[in-house]
């Protein structure tokens, strides 16, 4: 039962406390250790602060049980803010967004529904080493889902599309000299440490 | 040159690419620190050469190792290299990296606006989007400002994907740059009601959370959201506006009224949980602002809890938070409808979730009353043993002492139990809230006066055991509890039992290690008993003891004195001495008890934190006033003799004072100040009003205080104190009913009549009376106060502030976007020419030029303003085109608005609300026609502005749009409203390419596009694409145009203009790429055709041959026209304004459908559709000039008439005679 250091306490008001016109703050999505395997912080950070955000975040959530709600709240915790912690947990990742009170508690669950099963169709049966290696193309379907801190989209469909459409206009770019590359990486990736290949997405009963 | 590329390109494949990286990093688990920095030198190997794919292989590693915690902003303007990459793959990466880690504070960012606004106006889509989706994360007030008219032209773009996008991007423009609210407002507006979906929840998301911050500037709004709540099917946009009403009610309270309805529609209908939880949670703030004279909401209240209450009953803990959140909601003014749900909340507190567990804590402060709150405590206590985790703990002790201090102990009717709860909870282990605990013992002890006794009898048994919670009580805080007990039995040291042992508990050695304010108070208070103790003495005559004790100071007194605290230092010096005094004088046999307790009687009264502030200003002070003649500067040196002298003067003089400080001196003094207060009228004292008049009304003694057997031992072992309490509470109550039972009985035998009424067995809050009669002294407030209660500032630092903005007053001329021009600022102003060159060396002066050239872009708007109905082809409004439709409108609207705004929202909320049975169909149409009423009396209104035709003409087409909504409202598809925007391209049409053929060999076909520059009225864009049929690999391609003097290919600078440009990529066989350039267009009335050649190498298996292929360049005048969408009134002012040029064409035998026709002509010939009325449709589109081109297309037996109206002639007829040659082709 050691108090926190006073530093860990000085970030905490510092991150919950920063005015800022955003309605989700960040988004970070970490496995079961607590490594980040996304982060975008729609408010400035240094990269320590910004790390040492995850592993507060992470302490903070992965001490909680399984079937307990899906919301932290940062202000009870550290004192009166408008912040809250809302995620979702599938198998080896956690989902999280730090939103405001201007955002549905409920919407935002399922908007990491979407953007989840949006991930596993993208990548057909998505699992944490897609996040991993393809860490450019889940910033991607993120950019279609939030923007700037804000709720861009929320049809899955349409997201997908418009993912689509991109990724088809970068082959079209590449074109030719692309695959030699593509097969030198196929060949690369021949042998990969075992993890679970598979998040086990399940078809939640959507709040929206 | 090729090789280089070719060998280049396979170097490449043997980079470490991402994937790469991320596998090293894996394999390297315990060097990792070490492989990383051995990447980063790589990294910035590969970022110094020229391969812009190297470079963008080189970005997108370091983003991933910003994530991973590396800095990398060194390599920002590498980044910025990236992103002006023309390849959309490096584009995005390039914004990627730059969204991670640039923000205000990065310096190169002011070198990306010219990229960014070139990638805002790309012609590709994706383009577009990723620079507004980068711009979102490092917009600064600098982008804000220059980039802010682009944003807005994209706001009315083609694509819906762009333009929600850009609705999104607008809020963050807002905040950064809030000038930019007002001239942009009307249009974010406009997009509440765009055809998409998308779009529209974006304009609706921007809204709301402006309306958030600043709620009154957008009450005007009310009606369109409330039209559009009634309508709109997409739960995330309902649930947005009704977010945003629930922020508008505490205006409006007749907003509410109407609100009430739909909205418990809404909470019956819903299946969707989230719609459900805010629709209660608006209907709360509804009635919370709403007065309580209300009838019938009793209903809705109970509605609200009904199915808060199934919500916390849910298996899902998200609901049950949800519910308990909202229910807190409730709680502060429908009480009593949240107290019958105790249960439910008692229950969620044993609930193994934490957050749930808060949550139901927060609720418990409502619930509390007389009768319940010792059962409540109780119950928390015993969640207070067995919390794990301190947070949960501290939470539980604070929620403890905020329900029993709430109100003025307004709950307590036993205040012995109360401390006794204070003393248990000091045995917490590792609480931070010692201070807490501390400031209610004081609070009690100082205000309850008939407690005393009982306090100072449990903080005199604190300080004794001190000792046993001094170990952790050192670290964790909760020595805090001592200063309170300290000062408390010191301050009332004649109700202690057993001074002489409490005065020794003090003044142990242990209490040395305690923090240094608490032994200050130790010291004064033992100070304090120390007089007490001796009055006592001497009174009784007890001289030895009284000498022993003053023993006892001197002995322990000196290890205060060296004390590492000053305070304790400089107060155990003073006391030492003055006890050494008194020694001396005990010594002589002179009684000294008298004056020693005249050094502490008085009584200190609680003064509220407020008092100051409220005292009144007397008449006739003016507190700005000199006191003394304001200081000349010039005597400065005057003053400073002075002030060294005037110093020097009093050090002396306290010097010389000190050692005449003597007992009688100061007991003199003492009297004297007294005199003088009690003549100052401004100063504070106890006031003799009755209520505060404590200490003769109720001294202790009249007090009826409860039978304690004191001498009971304070801990029965197993049973905490405040157990016993609150036993002795029941048996005191069971006895009070049972009186009051007896009492009754002997009513009803007198009067039997009032029989029902009595035997109402509930017990109320009322029935239970307190133990003792406690008066709760109440804090001191200066006499006549202020009544004023607002004296919670506002934040001045708040962001939101500067979006505070009037949006229903009429724009002013110098209140446009500033927009970015190029020839007239040139020709205006002939040194900026220089500017470019100097720009990077001289940051200050390009700031000041900057604000010049936006003057002039003011003035000479103005100018372009009041030109612009008489001559469209005026050269110098070529730059504010993409205003000129919809600024002047929106004026005209605004003026019309603002005189009649406020009585619209008046009707509009007059009306009675609607009826509560009927459907959400029925529901639909009135308000429909609620708007339409609206918009009809506003017409009125300007009809007697001799508008006589236009009003006319407007209500006719209102009543036919009204008609065939209705008509097709049932079938609830929106292509009708699709078309208005011209977007059916999109949609249910055979497939069409705006691409045409420019030349063909049997090497490489090309086909071009052109698209004119939405943001130059100068330039349009060719887009080639060019496809590889021959066998072989084509290379060094060069695109060359003979230019004419109208039209000329922008070259790279540096090149003559007979060269080429080289095409950027070379083409495998059966491959085809895509290839921009640009023109500058001087006059774009008439078609053009330009002559061109391709050159370009074939290589082969047998080798390789220089080939050629001519093509000619096809300007139409379609080509200069952009799809703009038009509203159907701007688009009849524009006809009425009677300045077009009119021409019409006839086209026979059309076969196909009118819809798929209005599409080509939309497609082909970038127009939109302002309103289609059967086989009538009107058309709108803009010349990259800014000439307006109206359509009316009639569709009749097989054949087609088209009548055209333009600002310019030639341009129209040219367009028509392209347009008939589109609609023979068709057909």
């Amino acid at each position: 039962m050691s108090t926190e250091p006073e530093a860990v306490q000085a970030v905490r008001n510092l991150w919950w406390c920063g005015l800022s016109g955003r309605m989700i703050k960040a988004i970070l999505v970490f496995n079961n250790h607590g490594k980040p395997r996304l982060s975008r912080f729609y408010q400035h950070f240094s990269e320590d602060m910004q790390q040492q955000i995850i592993r507060e975040t992470f302490q903070l959530v992965s001490r909680r049980d399984e079937n307990v709600c899906n919301f932290l709240e940062g202000g009870s915790l550290i004192g009166g803010s408008d912040y809250k912690l809302i995620y979702r947990h599938y198998a080896t990742l956690y989902f999280l967004f730090c939103v405001d009170s201007s955002e549905s508690e409920l919407g935002i669950l399922d908007l990491i529904q979407v953007f989840v099963e949006t991930l596993d169709k993208c990548f057909e049966n998505v699992c944490e080493l897609d996040l991993i290696f393809h860490m450019d193309k889940v910033h991607c379907i993120l950019q279609e889902v939030v923007m700037g801190g804000m709720v861009l989209e929320t049809n899955m469909n349409e997201i997908v599309s418009q993912v689509e459409a991109q990724t088809k206009l970068e082959k079209a770019e590449a074109g030719f000299s692309a695959a030699p590359a593509r097969a030198v990486s196929a060949v690369k990736n021949i042998n990969l440490p075992e993890i679970p290949r598979n998040i086990k997405v399940s078809n939640l009963s959507p709040f929206v | 040159m090729a090789l280089k590329i070719v060998k280049g390109s396979i170097d490449r494949m043997f980079d470490k690419n991402l994937q790469d990286l991320v596998r090293g990093i894996r394999n390297h688990k315990d060097d990792e620190a070490k492989y990383i920095s051995q990447c980063i030198d790589e990294i910035k190997q590969e970022l110094k050469q020229d391969n812009i794919a190297v470079k963008a292989n080189a970005v997108i590693k370091l983003a991933y190792l910003q994530m991973v915690g590396y800095d990398i902003s060194w390599a920002a303007f590498n980044i910025i290299e990236v992103m002006s990459s023309s390849k959309f793959t490096f584009k995005r990466i390039g914004y990627l990296a730059a969204s991670q880690c640039f923000y205000e504070g990065t310096d190169v960012i002011m070198l990306t606006t010219n990229q960014i606004r070139k990638d805002l106006n790309s012609p590709n889509q994706y383009d577009t989007g990723v620079a507004l989706t980068g711009l979102s994360c490092f917009v600064t007030p600098d982008l804000a400002r220059d980039l802010a008219n682009d944003i807005m032209t994209l706001m009315s773009h083609t694509k819906p994907y762009i333009r929600k996008k850009a609705v999104l991007i607008m809020y963050k423009v807002f905040l950064k740059y809030p000038e930019s609210l007002r001239p942009a407002f009307p249009r974010l507006k406009e997009k509440l009601e765009d055809p998409d979906s998308g779009v529209q929840s974006a304009a609706v998301n921007v809204i709301c959370e402006l309306a958030r911050r600043n709620p009154k500037n957008y009450l005007s709004l009310a009606p369109l959201f409330f039209k559009l709540m009634t309508s709109s099917t997409n739960n995330w946009v309902l649930i947005k506006i009704i977010k945003l009403f629930g922020a508008l009610t505490p205006l409006e309270p007749r907003l509410g009224k109407k609100l009430i309805e739909p909205l418990t529609n809404l909470i019956h209908s819903t299946s969707a949980m989230s719609l459900l939880y805010e629709c209660v949670n608006t209907v709360i703030a509804v009635l919370i602002s709403l007065s309580s004279g209300m009838p019938n909401h009793s209903a809705s209240i109970q509605l609200c809890v009904q199915k808060l209450r199934i919500l916390i009953e849910d298996s899902d803990q998200n609901l049950k938070y949800l519910g308990l959140l909202a229910m807190s909601k409730i709680l502060k003014t429908h009480p009593k409808s949240v107290q019958s749900h105790k249960d439910l909340i008692l229950q969620c507190l044993d609930d193994k979730d934490e957050s749930i567990r808060l949550r139901a804590l927060d609720l418990l402060y409502g619930m509390v009353s007389k009768k319940n709150l010792m059962e409540i405590v109780k119950k928390l206590m015993i969640h207070v043993d067995k919390a794990e985790g301190t947070t949960y703990r501290d939470e539980l002790l604070t929620k403890i002492i905020d329900i029993c201090s709430q109100s003025n102990y307004q709950y307590i009717t036993n205040f012995e139990w109360y401390i006794s709860i204070l003393v248990e909870l000091t045995r917490l282990e590792g609480t931070r809230h010692g201070h807490l605990i501390a400031a209610q013992m004081l609070d009690v002890a100082i205000r309850v006066k008939a407690i005393r006794a009982f306090a100072v009898s449990q903080m005199a048994m604190l300080l004794d055991n001190a000792h046993l919670l001094a170990g952790n009580m050192q670290r964790n805080g909760i020595c805090e509890v001592l200063y309170a007990a300290a000062w408390i039995c010191g301050e009332f040291s004649e109700h202690l039992q057993e001074p002489n042992q409490t005065l020794e508990a003090m003044l142990k050695s242990k209490v040395t290690t305690l923090p240094g304010h608490i032994q200050a108070v130790y010291v004064q208070n033992a100070a304090k008993l120390y007089a007490s103790i001796l009055q006592q003495h001497e009174q009784a005559g007890d001289k030895k003891a009284a000498v022993e004790i003053t023993q006892i100071l001197i002995d322990k007194l000196p290890q205060f004195v060296q004390n590492a605290d000053l305070e304790v230092q400089e107060r155990a010096s003073c006391i030492l001495q003055l006890i050494k005094y008194i020694h001396k004088l005990q010594a002589k046999d002179i009684p000294v008890a008298e004056e020693v307790m005249a050094l502490f009687t008085g009584e200190l009264n609680p003064v509220a934190p407020k008092a100051q502030k409220k005292v009144p200003l007397p008449d006739g002070l003016d507190l700005d006033a000199w006191i003394n003649d304001a200081p000349s500067e010039s005597s400065s040196d005057d003053e400073n003799t002075k002030k060294t002298i005037f110093h020097e003067e009093e050090q002396r003089s306290i010097r010389h004072r000190q050692p005449e400080m003597d007992e009688d001196e100061l007991a003199r003094r003492r009297e004297v100040r007294k005199q003088e207060q009690a003549n100052n009228p401004f100063y504070i004292k106890s006031s003799p009003s009755p209520q505060k008049n404590y200490q003769d009304a109720s001294g202790v003694d009249h007090i009826p205080v409860v039978q304690i057997d004191l001498t009971v031992p304070l801990r029965v072992p197993g049973m905490p104190l405040s157990d016993q309490y609150l036993k002795l509470e029941e048996e005191r109550r069971q006895q009070q009913r049972q009186d009051r039972e007896k009492k009754k009985k002997k009513q009803k035998r007198d009067k039997k009549g009032k029989r029902r009424h009595d035997s109402l067995h509930t017990e109320s809050d009322e029935d239970i009376a307190p133990v003792h009669q406690v008066d709760i002294i109440t804090e001191e407030m200066p006499e006549n106060a202020l009544p004023s209660d607002d004296d919670d500032g506002k934040d001045p630092n708040d962001p939101y502030k500067a979006l505070d903005i009037d949006l229903d007053k009429p724009l002013t001329d110098n209140e446009k976007l500033p927009v970015r021009m190029h020839r007239i600022s040139e020709k205006k102003s002939p040194e900026i020419e220089a500017a470019p060159v100097e720009e990077k060396s001289k940051k200050p002066s390009k700031k000041a030029k900057k604000e010049k050239k936006d003057k002039e872009k003011r003035k000479s708007k103005e100018k372009g303003g009041k030109k612009h109905r008489k001559s469209y082809e005026n050269p110098e409004n070529e730059f504010a085109a993409p205003e000129e439709i919809i600024a002047p409108t929106l004026k005209g609207e605004a003026e019309n608005e603002k005189p009649t705004e406020g009585s619209d929202l008046d009707f509009w909320l007059s009306k009675a609300p609607v009826q509560s049975k009927s459907q959400t169909e029925s529901l639909k149409n009135e308000e429909a026609s609620v708007i339409e009423e609206i918009s009809e009396t506003k017409e009125e209104e300007e009809a007697k502005s001799s508008k006589h035709k236009k009003k006319k003409h407007k209500k006719e087409k209102s009543k036919e749009e009204k008609k065939s909504q209705k008509k097709k409202r049932h079938s609830a598809d929106d292509a009708p409203e699709s078309v208005q925007n011209g977007s059916i391209d999109d949609e249910l049409l055979p497939p069409m390419s705006s691409y045409f053929l420019l030349a063909e060999s049997s090497f490489v076909k090309m086909t071009y596009d052109i698209q004119g520059n939405l943001q130059d009225g100068s330039q349009v864009v060719v887009s080639v694409i060019f496809e590889n049929q021959s066998s072989g690999y084509l290379k060094s391609m060069d695109f060359n145009v003979l230019d004419s003097l109208n039209t000329k290919l922008i070259r790279p600078e540096g090149s003559s203009k007979h060269d080429g440009i080289s095409v950027p990529f070379q083409l495998p066989p059966d491959v085809s790429n895509e290839a921009r350039f640009v023109f500058i267009v001087e006059s774009i009335v008439m078609p053009q055709k330009l002559k061109g050649t391709l050159t370009f190498i074939v290589k082969t298996d047998d080798g390789s041959s220089h080939e050629k292929l001519d093509f000619k360049l096809h300007f139409t005048c379609t080509s200069y026209m952009i799809t703009t969408p038009c509203y159907s009134d701007a688009f009849s002012k524009l006809l009425e304004s009677g300045e077009l040029k009119m021409s019409a064409i006839k086209v026979d035998r059309i076969s196909i459908s009118f819809q798929l026709l209005l599409a080509k002509i939309c497609f082909h010939h970038h127009f939109s559709v302002v309103e289609r009325i059967n086989s009538c449709a009107s058309m709108y589109s803009r010349s990259i000039q800014g000439h307006h081109m109206c359509l009316l297309v009639k569709m009749g037996d097989n054949s087609i008439s088209v009548d055209g109206k333009c600002s310019d002639s030639t341009l129209l007829g040219n367009l028509l005679d392209e347009l008939k040659q589109t609609l023979t082709e068709s057909c």
